[in-house]
């Protein structure tokens, strides 16, 4: 008796649950830690939206890893933009089919309206010195990052401080590779993800100095304040992007296209951007990242086609198995 | 009452039953009652007012709600499939019985994530139901009927667990008596096997509102985490910890506690209930 109830039941729950103005409404999925930024964005685009257009909108957001809100988004999840911090997830979503291979060119700056890089945080009073990536590589200094097999922010780390040790050694690989595992030596635990790096850090107290996005190090070290950590910025930098995206198959179902384009759109103007830079997030508009040039520090970057010829050649290099991961990562 | 009215078991003595004791109430506070009391100490850790405004932050108050709702619906269909099943398998014999009294406990031996994870794989956009459903406008997975669903699945057993040994050991004796007297079948069932089966049906549906309403791993992969409205109470409190919010994630936790400790209170009333209904 109760499985075609059940089901039933299944059916008028899905109705009941469908937004009755979808085309008034968006779904954003998005990273971890961006709840802040987008809790500050999204009230100042429904009122932009508002005055330009007299309707009115909501915005949802899910947050959550990027790699399993791609795989939530191909199973069915009806985001119709997603905000990332991982240009591959995005790629992920379009082997999926949802939207098309050219959707870095759809918006400026490669479709990232902002971006960051891996930076560190150090103790209060910075007792170790700690300014560069070779301070890293010290037999005095611990250092705290996860795990990069299983966080794509321990990923960036481990290739801007690759870059670091190509620039430093002549384009030489193996030196490289070499100052990286003298780097991951100092590391005494490798958590799964940024969370359980930030409380071996900050809660813990383990290690000198933590290695995250610079993005994240304003947020570590505001919620720690009684630590007095401070946060360094390396002399050269990877350049992560942030990349946005319509879904485009979600969007045209809901008949959002529009609205899901204008929104990211939106992104890129000085307003959305000053919010953006607030949360220490290096932004796209040159006028608003001078604003904010006395918390966000010059640093030079590069970027991951020229250093390392693509994200296809860095899986293969590096990340495979057998690769240059396995070498410096040996003691898990 | 003193350890002497106890019993000595041979070998034993009063010193050494006193050492077992203590470890087991000292395991018990380390374990269970420091942790469940730190619940409460973080989640009051700026005062009662940054408490309160954690809690009635609409995004906490959805997942309350959201959570509340998901047990309304659970529990009494959970209610009316245990008492069928515990009464197709207590009172009537038939081919396959075994197996059914197999598949109804499956959801006790299996991890809610998989159980997540088949539903995704039925009802979402690559799933079996997939295409049908995106064409017809569906949304299972994703959405409250999805939720509901694994909800449902991870907490099937627990009704029909409790009330199934206890129809089983009463038979159908009285049952076969209330025909004799001209009793119909719902006669039979309101009058006779339901006041029989009562405390242990009250008991079930206790546990399995706690359950519903504690799932993470199940609920965690067909949610998709839309705050204000895929996001059930437990997930809630992990998004908060991940953002670093910990009185937050902390709040939220301790409503979870605490109907967790109202739902035990009634559990051990209940308990008391039925073994005297033996």
């Amino acid at each position: 008796m109760t499985f075609p109830a059940l089901r039933i039941s299944a059916v008028v729950l899905a109705l009941g649950a469908a937004p009755a103005t979808a085309q008034d409404a968006l779904l954003n999925t998005s990273y971890d830690i961006a709840r802040e930024v987008f809790e500050a964005l999204n009230p100042q685009f429904q009122a932009h939206w508002q005055e330009t257009t007299g309707r009115t909108v909501t915005i949802d957001q899910s947050h959550g890893g990027t790699s399993r809100q791609a795989r939530a988004i191909l199973e069915g999840l009806p985001a119709d933009v997603v905000t990332f911090n991982q240009e591959t997830d995005i790629e992920v979503l379009v082997e999926g089919g949802l939207l098309g291979a050219d959707w870095r060119d759809a918006l400026p700056n490669g479709a990232s309206p902002w971006y960051s890089l891996p930076a560190f945080l150090v103790r209060d009073g910075n007792p170790k010195n700690i300014q560069d990536w070779s301070d890293l590589a010290r037999d005095d200094v611990e250092v705290i990052f996860p795990n990069p097999r299983t966080s794509g922010n321990a990923r960036y780390t481990y290739l801007a401080a690759f870059a670091y040790g190509l620039e430093q050694n002549d384009g030489d690989e193996d030196a490289a590779e070499a100052f990286v595992k003298a780097i991951f030596d100092n590391v005494p635990v490798f958590d799964t993800g940024g969370r359980g790096a930030t409380q071996t850090f900050a809660e813990r107290n383990i290690g000198d100095v933590l290695v995250t996005f610079e993005a994240e190090t304003g947020g570590i070290a505001a919620a720690y304040a009684d630590a007095g950590l401070e946060r360094v910025t390396p002399s050269v930098s990877l350049f992560a992007a942030f990349p946005v995206a319509v879904v485009t198959e979600v969007a045209e179902r809901n008949g959002t296209v529009d609205l899901a384009t204008a929104y990211l759109e939106w992104l890129y103007t000085p307003e959305a951007q000053r919010i953006v830079a607030q949360n220490f997030y290096r932004v796209a508009n040159d006028d608003v990242a001078a604003e904010f040039a006395d918390q966000l520090p010059e640093v030079r970057l590069v970027t991951v086609d020229e250093v390392f010829g693509g994200w296809d050649a860095i899986q293969e290099n590096h990340f495979a198995e057998g690769a240059r991961l396995d070498n410096v990562f040996v003691n898990q | 009452m003193s350890t002497a009215t106890l019993p000595h078991l041979p070998g034993q003595s009063g010193k050494g039953a006193r050492i077992l004791i203590g470890l087991a109430v000292g395991l018990t506070l380390v374990f269970i009652a420091a942790p469940l009391a730190f619940i409460f100490v973080r989640a009051f850790a700026q005062g009662w007012q940054v408490y309160a405004a954690n809690i009635l932050h609409p995004a906490t108050v959805h997942a309350i709600w959201l959570t509340t709702l998901v047990a309304i619906i659970v529990v009494p269909v959970n209610v009316a499939f245990g008492i069928a099943a515990a009464w197709a398998v207590a009172k009537h014999r038939f081919p396959g019985r075994g197996i059914l009294v197999t598949l109804i406990e499956i959801p006790f031996s299996i991890s809610p994530i998989i159980a997540g994870i088949c539903y995704l794989l039925l009802y979402g956009r690559q799933g079996i139901l997939g295409p049908w459903l995106q064409a017809n406008d569906i949304q299972v997975v994703f959405a409250l009927p999805g939720i509901v669903l694994v909800t449902m699945f991870v907490t099937a057993p627990f009704v029909a667990r409790e009330v199934l040994p206890l129809m089983q050991a009463q038979g159908t004796e009285q049952e076969q008596a209330a025909v004799t007297l001209g009793a119909n079948g719902w006669q039979i069932f309101t009058r006779v096997t339901l006041p029989n089966i009562k405390w242990a049906l009250l008991y079930g549906a206790v546990l399995c509102t706690a359950r519903a309403v504690g799932e993470f791993g199940g609920v965690s992969v067909v949610s998709g985490n839309i705050r204000g409205q895929t996001n059930t109470l437990p997930l809630h409190v992990e998004l908060l910890f991940n953002d670093l919010n910990a009185v937050g994630a902390f709040a939220a936790a301790s409503t979870l506690t605490l109907i967790a400790v109202v739902a035990l209170v009634v559990k051990t009333i209940l308990e008391g209930r039925k073994d005297a209904g033996h």
